[in-house]
């Protein structure tokens, strides 16, 4: 018995297949599930993830909230689903309103693909159980839109609450405030980060690490365990 | 264009007397009189306009077509190559079932003129000459050539047209692999935008341009038809810039990466359920190229009404529908009764599909608009009979004096500490510094099977992950030898990507080129092409790697000046796992440094020669094919029984840059010692061809001896991986910190 993690394909998602092989690295079954529909397929975990949905028109992640499939993925997460969002995917869980603030361009005006040193800081969400708090990991990061913004009520709400889930170390790649590079809704199912763990999970590809395999560990001894 | 009444084939053949714009379409007189006399009448508005665009240079290749026929004629026998020269793009057997398609075109003038545009939809039309052959896009790769680093225009090109190839190629998810960036005067005013792209696909899967079986629909999908890119292959890539005409810009065309996209999408998706008889993408010419080339491949011919193109503008008229290069469009050829399943798929994707023609009985490409018939014409006479031009060729005046002027008679460094100036003052210059601010622009990880990347030897993709299969791409070119010497240059370009795709462990397998020119009027220009596309094609048979296709770019020059000529030369190679492949980085201290080949007092069109002395002359290095195919041979035994952990192929900078580019990646120095028979000015900065430089651990050492001996090539120890220095005993010691200071901030500085 394993547990079911569905993967969202937008128009204009890049990462869907490079999710789904990590779900399955980690011995998990990734499911497709398509924008146009509703159903989620009875999944137990979803993961939004990272691309140019709708090729950023308009704003990152602000058409895409609009598709069929959001207003059940945004019914279930309230309900204890749990959801990750990478890179376009957490710009789409700000525009939903599954967490707080947002995202503008970097402050240097390039797209920055990069290895990005990271501290988890919070060890207890649905998806970093296998991290311990205070870890430091590198993930690829690779962003336009990179930079998170809230008013400073939400930023100490964040902050005094722990929901701050990742922080860049050494180098803030894109103007972030706080250095946050992810975040947590309060209940701590629902995570959001800009770098790509997804791209981190086989010790051949990529920059040859693999600290992002613990995501999705995670949420299978969660569910698994559930 | 006055559009009463409408120009039909008919209204044509009885108003023989109507002049026609053709000069200022691109046509020469008498390239304008072959096409009354092919019709037989004078053409209609819309028939000028297919011919005008297909006949110009960038489409019919006709300066260059003469000569590029040694590809042909001279390729090696190779069984790996499934499709060849003429297709979209060359296809390439690989192994275990999978095909690989690769392709290097340029995007030079539009470049120039629209940086982030003219880049972009550089990518966008390589890529779909991939899909175009039924594969997946992996991977794209990116040779660009600019003016002078501090020039001024170069800040305003080179980034641009930086932002421009990650901006659409990330946007598209294909990892950006490799490619190269270099600066020289000469390229002011004619950036080189090369982008190359490779895709995957099974034996079975792939496809062709044709329209064969009457009564098959022909379905144009993707983008709506716009005024955009109007001329742009025969206006933009066909003529050398002049100040006094008017402004480009209209000309280039704009692209919509998340449009593309989708387009990959649904055509594979299109693929995977065969609903497609033959395909072709709509890149330069657009409809014109698209409609005639499909047609005069396939076995009929084709009936198109155009009043069913979509349009973004309703006002275009029939010429302009004809000649738009609108991007993110396809053409497919469909049989009737898989019409609807298609439509459905692009419906899914939400592309834009319609039918506008079908496939006919006859051998005519007829097209109508308003019901009335406004071409008529063999679409074989549009897209293959162009007019072919045995261009006149002389070896220049100048030549002698060029390589009279031996780069071996510059003052050399005399003593450890001048050598650490030049060292320094090498890896510093723009050439040879780190072009991480210009790659952390491109996404290297997605799709996820990306092995190396730059400033990786070659970049490397992941094929299969059961197996482990890969494919490997370098691609390289050295404008300044090839000034010296085109034949040779241009083999030196051969060689170098071919060793560069050997040191990461992958054996060759085949080449794309892209040919940089001058104008092909001037005499000089054109001795250069011919020689350096004999000299491409003589090695290309030697190594056994054979030419699968590639792009020529011609009128690359501002008035009298042109380019440096520069053929850029991409190999595609193969290896059984990537878990063999060697890096760059040095990996542990103690290993040992060999370095393989032989080292020679070889200066010309040297990057030393350049940072150091801004001379251009002499002769480049000697080129030994045979002795590149046994480096070769070395380099991917040694990768695949694990007798070396690290490797860098020596090319300009010469020994010492390769040494500090393995340091400055690995975070390890090295102590080096000049051998034997050579001085250390030329050990460390000769650019002699055919060597290598890898790190051996200890326990390998013998039996890596052992087998260079066996083989016959030569190898020297020169060191050791060591410290936090890199160390020339006797001479000088830099320390990494000092080197990677000089490496890197050169760039950032020039142009963040």
């Amino acid at each position: 018995m394993t547990a079911r993690i569905g993967v969202v394909t937008f128009p204009g998602s890049l990462d869907d297949r490079d999710t789904q092989r990590a779900i399955r690295v980690a011995g998990a079954e990734p499911v497709a599930l398509w924008h146009k529909d509703k159903d989620l397929k009875q999944v137990d975990a979803v993961v939004l993830c990272g691309g140019f949905s709708y090729g950023d028109y308009l704003r990152a992640g602000a058409i895409a909230r609009f598709s069929p499939v959001m207003d059940t993925v945004v019914d279930q997460a309230k309900a204890g689903l749990p959801v990750l969002g990478i890179c376009n995917g957490f710009q789409i869980l700000t525009e939903a309103h599954l967490l707080p603030g947002g995202m503008l361009g970097n402050d240097h005006l390039h797209f920055i693909c990069r290895d990005q040193k990271l501290r988890v800081e919070n060890a207890d969400t649905a998806w970093t159980t296998d991290y311990t708090a205070g870890q430091e990991i590198h993930i690829p990061l690779k962003n336009m839109d990179g930079r998170y913004v809230a008013d400073r009520r939400t930023l100490d709400e964040l902050e005094a609450e722990g929901r701050v889930a990742f922080r860049y170390l050494d180098f803030n790649p894109n103007g972030s405030l706080n250095d946050i590079a992810g975040i947590t809704n309060a209940a701590g199912n629902v995570v959001g980060l800009m770098p790509h763990p997804e791209h981190a999970v086989e010790s051949l590809i990529g920059t040859g690490r693999t600290d992002g395999l613990p995501f999705f560990t995670s949420i299978l001894k969660k569910l698994v365990n559930a | 264009m006055s559009r009463t009444p409408l120009d039909t084939v008919e209204h044509a053949a009885a108003t023989p007397d109507v002049e026609l714009p053709w000069a200022e379409l691109g046509l020469k007189k008498d390239e304008y009189e072959r096409v009354v006399e092919i019709l037989g009448r004078r053409p209609t508005g819309a028939e000028l306009a297919m011919y005008s665009v297909m006949w110009s240079e960038h489409c019919s290749y006709k300066s260059s077509k003469v000569h590029l026929r040694q590809f042909g004629e001279k390729a090696p026998e190779s069984d790996a190559l499934l499709v060849g020269i003429g297709e979209n793009a060359g296809v390439v057997d690989v192994g275990q079932g999978y095909a690989v398609t690769f392709k290097v075109e340029s995007h030079n003038h539009p470049s120039y003129v629209e940086p982030y545009q003219g880049a972009a939809t550089g990518v966008g039309g390589i890529v779909r000459d991939i899909i175009a052959m039924g594969a997946r896009p992996v991977a794209v790769v990116d040779p660009l050539r600019f003016g002078a680093a501090d020039h001024p225009d170069t800040k305003r090109v080179l980034p641009g047209v930086v932002a421009g190839i990650g901006g659409y190629g990330n946007c598209l998810g294909l990892p950006n692999i490799g490619g190269e960036v270099v600066f020289d005067a000469c390229y002011q005013g004619n950036p080189l935008v090369n982008a190359g792209a490779i895709g995957v696909m099974r034996h079975e899967d792939i496809h062709l341009a044709k329209a064969s079986g009457a009564g098959n629909k022909v379905i144009l999908y993707g983008a709506r038809t716009g005024g955009d890119g109007i001329g742009g292959a025969s206006i933009l890539a066909s003529e050398t810039f002049d100040d006094a005409k008017p402004s480009k810009r209209p000309a280039v065309q704009v692209g919509d990466p998340f449009q593309e996209k989708l387009l990959i999408e649904c055509t594979l998706e299109a693929f995977r359920e065969k609903l497609v008889v033959g395909i072709q993408d709509l890149g330069a010419a657009g409809l014109s190229c698209a409609t005639s080339e499909l047609a005069s491949n396939g076995s009929g011919g084709m009936r198109v009404t155009l009043d069913d193109v979509p349009l973004r503008d309703s006002t275009l008229s029939p010429e302009e529908i004809l000649m738009s290069e609108s991007q993110e469009r396809m053409c497919a050829v469909v049989e009737p009764e898989k019409v609807d399943r298609f439509l459905e798929i692009c419906d899914k994707w939400d592309v834009i599909a319609t039918v506008i023609g079908e496939v006919t009985d006859g051998d005519r490409l007829e097209i109508f608009w308003h019901g009335g018939k406004i071409v008529d014409v063999d679409p074989r006479t549009v897209a293959h009979d162009g007019p072919v031009y045995e261009r006149p060729y002389a070896r220049p005046s100048w030549q002698d004096e060029l390589q009279a002027d031996d780069a071996g008679k510059l003052p050399r460094p005399g003593t450890g500490e001048e050598l650490k100036d030049q060292v320094l003052k090498l890896v510093g210059s723009p050439n040879q510094a780190s072009k991480q601010w210009i790659t952390q622009q491109y996404d290297h990880f997605v799709q996820g099977n990306t092995v190396l990347a730059q400033p990786e030897d070659s970049g490397m993709i992941r094929i299969d992950e059961a197996s482990g299969l890969g494919v490997a791409i370098a691609t390289d070119g050295n404008g300044r030898y090839a000034k010296l010497d085109p034949y040779t240059g241009a083999q030196l370009a051969l060689a170098e990507a071919y060793r560069n795709v050997a040191t990461t462990g992958a054996k060759p397998l085949a080449v794309s080129d892209c040919l940089n020119f001058g104008s092909p009027e001037d005499p000089a220009v054109m001795w250069q092409f011919a020689e350096a596309v004999r000299g491409l094609a003589d090695g290309c048979r030697q190594l056994g790697t054979p030419v699968t296709g590639g792009n020529v770019s011609l009128y690359n020059q501002t008035g009298e000046a042109a380019i440096h000529p520069t053929p850029v030369v991409a190999v595609l190679g193969v290896i059984d796992d990537v878990a063999r492949r060697t890096p760059v980085a040095f990996q542990e201290e103690g290993q040992l440094l060999y370095l393989l080949g032989d080292t020679r007092e070889e200066f010309g069109g040297s990057a030393w020669s350049q940072v150091v002395h801004d001379h251009l002359g002499g002769l480049p290095p000697k080129v030994d094919l045979e002795r590149e195919r046994l480096l070769g041979e070395i380099l991917i035994s040694a990768s695949r029984d694990g007798m070396i952990d690290s490797a860098h192929d020596l090319s300009d900078g010469g020994l010492i840059q390769a040494v500090v580019e393995s340091a400055l990646l690995g975070g390890k120095g090295a102590r080096l010692v000049v051998p034997d028979g050579l001085d250390a000015f030329t050990f460390l900065f000769s650019e002699s061809a055919g060597r290598a430089i890898v790190a051996v651990p200890r326990s390998e050492e013998v039996r890596f001896n052992d087998m260079c001996g066996a083989r016959g090539l030569p190898v020297t120890r020169v060191g050791v991986v060591d410290g936090d220095t890199v160390e020339v005993q006797g001479e000088f010691a830099l320390t990494l910190t000092e080197l990677r200071e000089a490496h890197e901030a050169t760039i950032p500085a020039l142009l963040a």
